[in-house]
Order: structure tokens, then C-alpha cells, then sequence
């Protein structure tokens, strides 16, 4: 078995076909529990109960809502522009599940001779590949909405670029400061050769902060976690993420009470629900980005004596499903608390606040690292 | 193997798109042609491990310019009919003989398969990344620096422009 293991993890092809079937069934797991989390979430912040039938606590509405829209008959209005509208909502779950292949869900493993990764591929530019990948997610809103033929889409298509344009151009200077500390951790202080591969980032945060106390042998203290470094770049990203997932209270692209659904509101049945899915898929990407940068991916205790058996081998999966299910909670707090922006309070927020923040922050860290690596230019 | 199976399949999408931004009668097909054409020539930096190069040509190209294109396309109107009469007289046998010449020259770099420099390894070479921003921050700052200065200057200029330029004309507020 092992061996078999090893010979199939050995080649790129086979290691590449299995690591691609997990990522999607996972993604789609983890989007129909995500949908009826959400659901409950919402339900009890608004003193409601929320899915109570299908399953056990109504866990399994997600799947039955699903079955419902696969078999539903999707209507194709005559004014569409037949292939690209067909074409917008597979393009839709392209970049979902293509930013997902690049993020570590654990370190690597291996099996025999065979050091297998637990992501789809360790790019090391996997920084900037999610940035490219996730612009392209916006040609899928703006071609449905344009291709609906109808003026409700198309305002929700054109809303859409403005947006994923600003709040992409935030979302990258938020990043770069991580890319610049992830090169001055490498380099024990000074700055050295930095990286932008995810799993290196992940390893980078396995220091600690502070310690605080030590308990016989161990020593307990806040992990090095770059968010403690870097709290404005993170406070920047998810402002940013929530945006480039049209969540509320960004969710001017399909805002229901302006423009009716917005970019969907010609889709119906499954093409309405491969759009559905891939907002969520995006939503956990962003969130799972967001840990691997920010909270230390995978990393966190792993027991080793105390669990028994496999289980500590299974805990950096734990940790890691554990801080992004943590920070999805926020973007559904989010939407059930706020109301939504108007769309120029969205665009001055954008380009007048989140842009300058951003660049500021930047500035101010680049100079503030330099000069603890340097000294002063004059001395 | 792998490699030529990309490039063919590669080339013929980068050919069509580039056909079809040329052909299509509706701007926003065009848009997309063009799209298609950035994406394949991304993909042609990658099988050549140019992967910074590659992730760098989609996020400007294909995810910011073409977005713009995009953009711009919607906000003017796309139902807008374009104006297909020709003003140049000799136009169509123009092209003919400007294509005939192309595919002579095609045919003859084809026909000589010349190589300058040496032939580098074909085993990917990892870290490109570095190797240019080693370059271009090291050997190239200071064009860098001065393309940079340039940039921020044009945008400058236009934004200038647009708030205080058209004080003659109607509407420049």
C-alpha cells in the first residue's frame, strides 16, 4: 500500500489529478456546510431560528436547496448573447478553485521516499498568483451581466469592475509589507532574499512573538503570527476581501433592494447555483489567504504524546479549518450587522481612504525595518 | 511532449483570439479575443518557467487593462453600431500584400532555425523571481526609478488635465 503510495505520489501527473479531485470535492464540502452556517448564523443573530428540517439542526437544507436547483429548469431568455452567458458561470468557479491549489490546508508529508505537499502546487510566486487569479473572477460577473442582456445585470456587471478594479489595488499594497517582513524573517533581522511561496510564509510564522511564561519545559507565549507585526496590512486585506467577495456591506454588484439580483438576476437553476458556489468558494479562499498570511496557516499545537493514534497528524488541518471558520465568522457577522454602502461612500472608501491607508502603511514600515537593519543613514 | 502539446494548443487559441478582436463585429467580443490572446501567451511564459513573468502578464494584462477595456466598452455603449465604411481607397489589397509579406518572412526566420546565444538547460530554473528583482533593483534601479518618476508624472498630468485644462471648452469643471 505504502508503496503504491509512494510510486503514485511520485508522479507528477497522478499526484497532480488526485491533489485537483480532492481540492474540488473538499471546496464543495466545505461550501455546503459554510452555506448552512451562515444561514444559522445569521437566523440567530436575528433571534430566528433559521434551516430546522433537513437533517439534524437543518444541516442538510444546503444539500437539498442545491438538488433542488440542479433539477430546476434553467431559464435562457431570448435577448441573451447565447455563448456568453453559458460561458460566465463556469468562468465563475475557474479562479475559485484554481486560488485554492496554491494554499497549504498542511505541512508537507511523506509517504516512503515521496515528500508529497498538501496544496495543489507550491508556486513560489503564490503571492502574486492569487492576486492574477482572483482578477480574473471579476470577468465572470461582468460578462454575465452583460450578456443577460437586460439592464438590471448589466448595472450590477458594470458595478462590479469598478469595484474589484479599486478594492484589488488595496488588497495588493496590503500584501506587500507581508512579502517585505517574510524577507526580513528569512534574513534573521537584516534583509535578505525574500519569498512568495505560501508554504515558506506559513513556516516563517512558526516563531513566537513574545513569550510570556514557561511551564516546565514549555514555554507559552503569543505564536509569531505575522498579524501581530502587521495589523494594519491585515485590518486593509479584510476590509478589501470583503469587498472583492461582494459580500454586504459591499454587495452593491447584486444589491437586491437597487438592482434587482444584479449580475444573476437572468440565471436560474444550476447556472444560478454555480455562482452561488463560487461566492462562497471565494469567501473561504479569502478567508483561508488571509490565515496563511496572516495567522500562521497550519501551524499550532499538534499533541504528539496525548492524542492517540493518527490524530495529531490530522491537527494542522484542524488548526488551519479552525482560524479560517473563525474568520468567516466575521464575514457573516458583517452582513448581518451592517447595512450596505452607497456607491459613491464605496468608491471614496476605496481609492480616498483604504489606497492612502494603505500606501502609508507601506512607507511607514519599509523606512521603520530599514532602519532597524541599517541604522540611520547618517550615522 | 507535455510542452509541445501546451504550445500547440496555445498557439491556436492565441491565433484565434487574436483573429476574433480583429473580427468581431461587437466590441466586447473583441475585448474578449484579445483576452484569450494575453492568457495563452501567459501560459507560454510558464511553460518556458518564466513564472513571474507569467503571473505578472495576468494581472496587468489580463486582469487590469483588459477589466478597463472592459469597462470603458459598457460605459460608452455597447449597442452602438460600429461605422464600417472604409476612408483608405486601397485598403483590402493593402492587406493582401502586406500578409503575403508577413507569411514570406514567416516562412523564411522558419526556414533557418537560428539560435543566438547558448541553448539554456530545458529544466526549469527555479527562482526567477529573484533573479529579477535581483536585476531590477540592483543593476536597473535607477531606469526604474526614473520609469517610475515618469509614470506617476503622466498620471499626474492627467488628472490635472481632466480637473483644470478645459476651462474654453464646454463642461470642464
Amino acid at each position: 500500500m505504502t508503496g503504491f503510495l509512494e510510486r503514485l505520489f511520485a508522479s507528477l501527473f497522478w499526484s497532480a489529478v488526485i491533489k485537483v479531485v480532492f481540492v474540488f470535492v473538499f471546496l464543495l464540502v466545505v461550501v455546503l456546510l459554510l452555506v448552512w452556517i451562515e444561514r444559522k448564523l445569521v437566523a440567530d443573530m436575528q433571534n430566528r431560528l433559521g434551516p430546522m428540517r433537513a437533517g439534524p439542526f437543518g444541516v442538510l437544507q444546503t444539500v437539498a436547496d442545491g438538488l433542488k436547483l440542479f433539477i430546476k429548469e434553467s431559464v435562457i431568455p431570448a435577448k441573451v448573447e447565447l455563448g456568453v452567458y453559458l460561458a460566465a458561470p463556469v468562468l465563475a468557479m475557474v479562479p475559485a478553485f484554481l486560488i485554492f491549489l496554491v494554499i497549504p490546508i498542511r505541512g508537507p508529508i511523506t509517504i516512503g521516499g515521496t515528500e508529497v505537499t498538501m496544496q495543489g502546487m507550491d508556486l513560489n510566486v503564490g503571492v502574486l498568483y492569487i492576486l492574477a487569479m482572483s482578477s480574473l473572477a471579476v470577468y465572470a460577473i461582468v460578462l454575465a451581466g452583460w450578456s443577460s442582456g437586460s439592464k438590471y445585470p448589466l448595472l450590477g456587471g458594470v458595478r462590479a469592475t469598478a469595484q474589484m478594479i479599486s478594492y484589488e489595488a488595496a488588497m495588493g499594497l496590503s500584501l506587500v509589507p507581508v512579502v517585505l517582513f517574510a524577507s526580513h524573517q528569512i534574513g534573521a533581522g537584516s534583509i535578505g532574499m525574500g519569498t512568495m511561496s505560501l508554504s515558506k510564509i506559513v513556516e516563517l510564522q512558526s516563531g513566537s512573538f513574545r513569550d510570556l511564561f514557561t511551564i516546565g519545559d514549555t514555554v507559552v507565549g503569543v505564536p509569531g503570527w505575522f498579524v501581530f507585526w502587521l495589523i494594519p496590512s491585515f485590518i486593509i486585506f479584510m476590509i478589501a476581501a470583503v469587498a472583492e467577495a461582494n459580500r454586504a456591506p459591499f454587495d452593491l454588484v447584486e444589491a437586491e433592494t437597487e438592482i434587482v439580483g444584479g449580475f444573476h438576476t437572468e440565471y436560474s437553476g444550476i447556472r444560478f447555483a454555480l455562482f452561488f458556489l463560487a461566492e462562497y468558494i471565494n469567501m473561504f479562499n479569502l478567508s483561508a489567504i488571509a490565515v496563511t498570511l496572516f495567522f500562521g496557516g497550519w501551524l499550532g499545537p499538534t499533541f504528539p504524546g496525548v492524542l492517540p493514534g493518527f490524530l495529531p497528524a490530522l491537527m494542522p488541518i484542524f488548526w488551519f479549518m479552525l482560524k479560517t471558520f473563525v474568520l468567516l465568522f466575521g464575514f457573516i457577522w458583517l452582513r448581518a450587522t451592517l447595512p450596505r454602502l452607497r456607491y459613491d461612500q464605496l468608491m471614496d472608501l476605496g481609492w480616498k481612504r483604504l489606497i492612502p491607508a494603505s500606501i502609508a502603511w507601506l512607507v511607514l514600515f519599509t523606512v521603520v525595518t530599514a532602519w532597524k537593519a541599517w541604522g540611520v543613514p547618517w550615522s | 511532449m507535455v510542452e509541445t502539446v501546451l504550445f500547440v494548443v496555445f498557439a491556436i487559441t492565441a491565433l484565434g483570439g487574436a483573429i476574433s478582436m480583429v473580427w468581431a463585429r461587437n466590441p466586447v467580443y473583441s475585448a474578449l479575443g484579445l483576452m484569450l490572446t494575453m492568457f495563452s501567451l501567459a501560459v507560454f511564459y510558464v511553460s518556458n518557467a518564466g513564472h513571474f513573468v507569467a503571473v505578472v502578464q495576468v494581472i496587468v494584462y489580463a486582469g487590469a487593462v483588459m477589466t478597463l477595456f472592459l469597462f470603458v466598452i459598457m460605459l460608452i455603449g455597447v449597442d452602438k453600431d460600429e461605422d464600417r465604411s472604409e476612408d483608405i481607397p486601397f485598403q483590402r489589397p493593402l492587406t493582401l500584400i502586406l500578409l503575403g509579406l508577413f507569411a514570406g518572412g514567416v516562412l523564411v526566420a522558419g526556414a533557418r532555425a537560428w539560435t543566438t546565444g547558448t541553448v539554456s538547460p530545458t529544466e526549469p530554473v527555479n527562482g526567477t523571481i529573484e533573479a529579477i528583482g535581483e536585476s531590477l533593483f540592483g543593476d536597473w534601479v535607477l531606469p526604474f526609478e526614473v520609469t517610475a518618476l515618469l509614470l506617476i508624472i503622466a498620471a499626474a498630468g492627467t488628472i490635472a488635465l481632466a480637473f483644470f485644462g478645459g476651462d474654453d471648452e464646454e463642461g470642464g469643471s
